[in-house]
């Protein structure tokens, strides 16, 4: 995975709360065997709308996606968070993601950034009239700046050092893995096993 | 100390904890289907790993395989390809697998539960957010992304952040033809689509007691449609009986029931928010909008988003209104049906199939709507079949098909085309879920038969 330290790009402004997985990449589009390639269904149904913020020219350079409350609900299709990626997206500002949503995306790099719902409002009036407006969002001092606006966001320290050095999380746990050894040979034998298969 | 359900569960699996840093968590059982398990794999063979307890692993397919002609190949190559991953990265790394065809392949939510692998007690992950239904037997058990899924097939671990609780008090009895599909549709609508974020819910009171372990399963199901990740309900002696003669069920009964009378919410935990739902006053619940909050009693009217007070769930209102086609005012029930979908991880199970068929039994759907029952899985179709459900739907003109996701999600080739409107006992009513344009109302099996008859949207009630 790449570090994550500081982004520095425009906006897009996405006015919408609940914007569901199914919204951010349609069903039909989850059928790749690969992480890459799913941009072209990003927001499938709404880029049909020539007026989607999206299609606006003013917007192309975006690389940060300011959205309403309630990001990223619906399903725990991780393929949400590679098409914004794949779509050239680094960070997405919302008031509220929803869990798996932000989880998935803290695994693979996507910056979630939460902020108060009126600083999000503030920041779609100010991109909309000027789009842009370059937004720098800083991890290692765990702030947004536009303009001369500063903002803090919390995010806890060990997501935080994990993106800054851009970490496995696999590699971190194999480093662990006496303490599995440990708590496998203490597991009860009643729990059950898929293997030998039972009929 | 006192502890909740849930943090009981989560301190017999916490296997290195570590100030500042989240729990590693020992996974008991991990399901996997085709859609969200390639990457996975593929980050395996990259970084030249293996799947550490393939015993602990179980995959089958689901979403995106066909319900007719499944003997045939799958037509569509980019579906194929992916099907056939699944089988590949399977053979490749040893895991079992229940293929189309085999009885024991369905919607992974219904496999577990009906082969005895989900059990009390137990942490069950899978790269699906629909997880949340084997918290019915008192597991804790919830959706991850792809990344996760890789992390569990290479340590049978997770690193995770120790959840909240939430409790959902359902004190009462329900009335004649109301559900457990009306008790969680109704729970949404009032908490919330973000109202559980970050909580894991336990389902408690009376009435949930009361529910068979299918009806369970159809509440904990939705869980994550009201944003919590998990949901589960302490196992009793429904859950024990529904175990006992399953192919998985313990060997040494005993010993866990033993270990299983003990999950239960100490009386002196405390939960961090409590919300009470009174049973007696539920009715047959749908939704009217594209999202599982937006729902309303199916004995009143589509909403007037004028009145809604919240700009953001006005806003949210209107917009689903115009992708509905409904105007505020109408009378849910005058709405009219074009397909009824009977299926899915939510009520796809021989109860719900069984509900379904007592209102259809001897009668004729309406000639303005079609009607697609598809078993949860194999082995429900099969049994189904054995009590001649299959009968009852075909004489009355409704679709018989073979197990899988089909409707719930527009991937597979069960879809609604563009404006067509379904009532589908299914969790999602989101834009475009069951195919580009498509228009759901979220219903019960009960409301679903009774629509099918009748065209509109309708109760068992309204025959
Ligand atoms: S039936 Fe629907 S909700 Fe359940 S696993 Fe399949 S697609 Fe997901």
């Amino acid at each position: 995975m790449d570090k994550f330290i500081k982004h520095t790009g425009s906006a897009t402004p996405l006015r919408r709360s609940n914007v569901d997985t199914d919204q951010i990449i349609p069903a039909v589009y989850l059928k790749r065997v690969t992480r890459s390639g799913f941009e072209d269904g990003l927001f499938a149904a709404w880029r049909t709308d020539p007026t989607f913020v999206l299609n606006d020219p003013a917007f192309k350079a975006a690389t940060i996606l300011v959205a309403g409350v309630d990001f990223g609900t619906g399903s725990s299709r991780e393929h949400a968070v590679w098409a914004l990626q794949n779509y050239g997206f680094k960070v997405v500002i919302s008031s509220r993601f929803a869990d798996i949503f932000r989880g998935n995306s803290l695994k693979a790099g996507l910056l979630t950034v939460i902020l108060e719902q009126n600083d999000v409002e503030a920041m779609w009036r100010v991109i909309e009239a000027a789009p842009l407006t370059q937004i720098s969002v800083d991890l290692d001092s765990r702030s947004v700046c536009y303009n001369d606006v500063v903002l803090d966001f919390a995010i806890d320290d060990y997501t935080r050092w994990r993106l800054m050095e851009g970490l496995d999380d696999i590699g971190l746990t194999i480093k662990n893995s006496e303490f599995i050894d440990t708590f496998e040979k203490r597991r009860p034998a009643y729990k059950p096993a898929t293997l030998p298969i039972r009929v | 100390m006192a502890l909740t359900l849930a943090h009981k569960i989560w301190a017999e699996h916490v296997v290195r904890a570590a100030a500042g840093e989240p729990d590693l968590l020992y996974i008991d059982l991990h399901l996997i289907h085709e859609v969200t398990s390639p990457q996975a794999f593929d980050g395996l063979r990259l970084a030249g790993r293996t799947v550490r307890r393939p015993d602990l692993t179980i995959a089958t397919e689901d979403h995106n395989t066909p319900t007719l002609n499944i003997d045939r190949p799958i037509a569509d190559p980019v579906s194929k390809l992916q099907i056939d991953t699944l089988r590949a990265n399977c053979a490749e790394f040893g895991l079992r697998i229940h293929s189309l065809g085999d009885k024991d392949q369905g919607v992974v939510h219904v496999v577990g539960p009906q082969l005895g692998l989900t059990q009390p007690g137990m942490t069950i992950v899978c790269g699906d957010s629909h997880t949340s239904t084997h918290g019915a037997f008192g597991a804790l058990a919830f959706g991850i992304g792809t990344s996760e899924v890789e992390h569990v097939l290479a340590t049978q671990t997770l690193p995770a952040v120790r959840p909240k609780t939430m409790a959902i008090n359902v004190e009462g009895t329900l009335k004649p033809g109301v559900t457990s599909k009306d008790i969680i549709l109704a729970i949404i609508a009032k908490i919330g689509t973000g109202g559980g974020q970050g909580y894991v819910i336990e389902y408690r009171g009376s009435a949930i007691r009361a529910l068979s372990m299918e009806s369970r399963m159809t509440i904990c199901n939705m869980s994550i449609e009201a944003g919590a990740r998990a949901g589960l309900i302490a196992p009793d002696q429904t859950t024990f009986d529904y175990i006992k003669g399953k192919p998985h069920a313990p060997k040494d009964f005993q010993s866990a029931l033993a270990y299983w009378r003990s999950l239960y919410t100490d009386s002196d935990a405390q939960f961090d928010i409590e919300v009470e739902l009174n049973a007696d006053e539920l009715e047959p619940f749908v939704t009217w909008g594209t999202n599982p909050g937006q729902g309303a009693p199916l004995n009143s009217k589509v909403p007037n988003p004028a009145e809604i007070e919240d700009d953001e769930a006005r806003g949210a209102a209107e917009r689903a209104l115009v992708y509905m086609g409904l105007e505020a005012g109408t009378p849910l029930k005058k709405i009219a049906i074009d397909t009824v979908f009977l299926g899915s991880c939510t009520n796809g199970r021989i109860e719900d199939l069984r509900a379904a068929a007592q209102v259809i039994r001897g009668k004729k759907i309406a000639s303005t709507l079609r009607m697609l029952v598809v078993p949860g899985s194999a082995r429900v179709r099969l049994e189904a079949e054995a009590e001649g459900l299959d009968r009852v739907f075909l004489d009355a003109g409704a679709e018989w098909r073979n197990a899988g996701c089909s409707m719930c999600l527009g991937m597979n080739p069960d879809q609604l085309s563009v404006g067509e409107r379904a009532a589908s006992t299914s969790n999602r009513n989101f834009e475009g879920r069951q195919g580009k344009g498509g228009r759901t109302h979220l219903v019960s099996p009960l409301v679903a038969a009774a629509t099918a008859l009748r065209g509109t949207l309708s109760s068992p009630a309204d025959l």
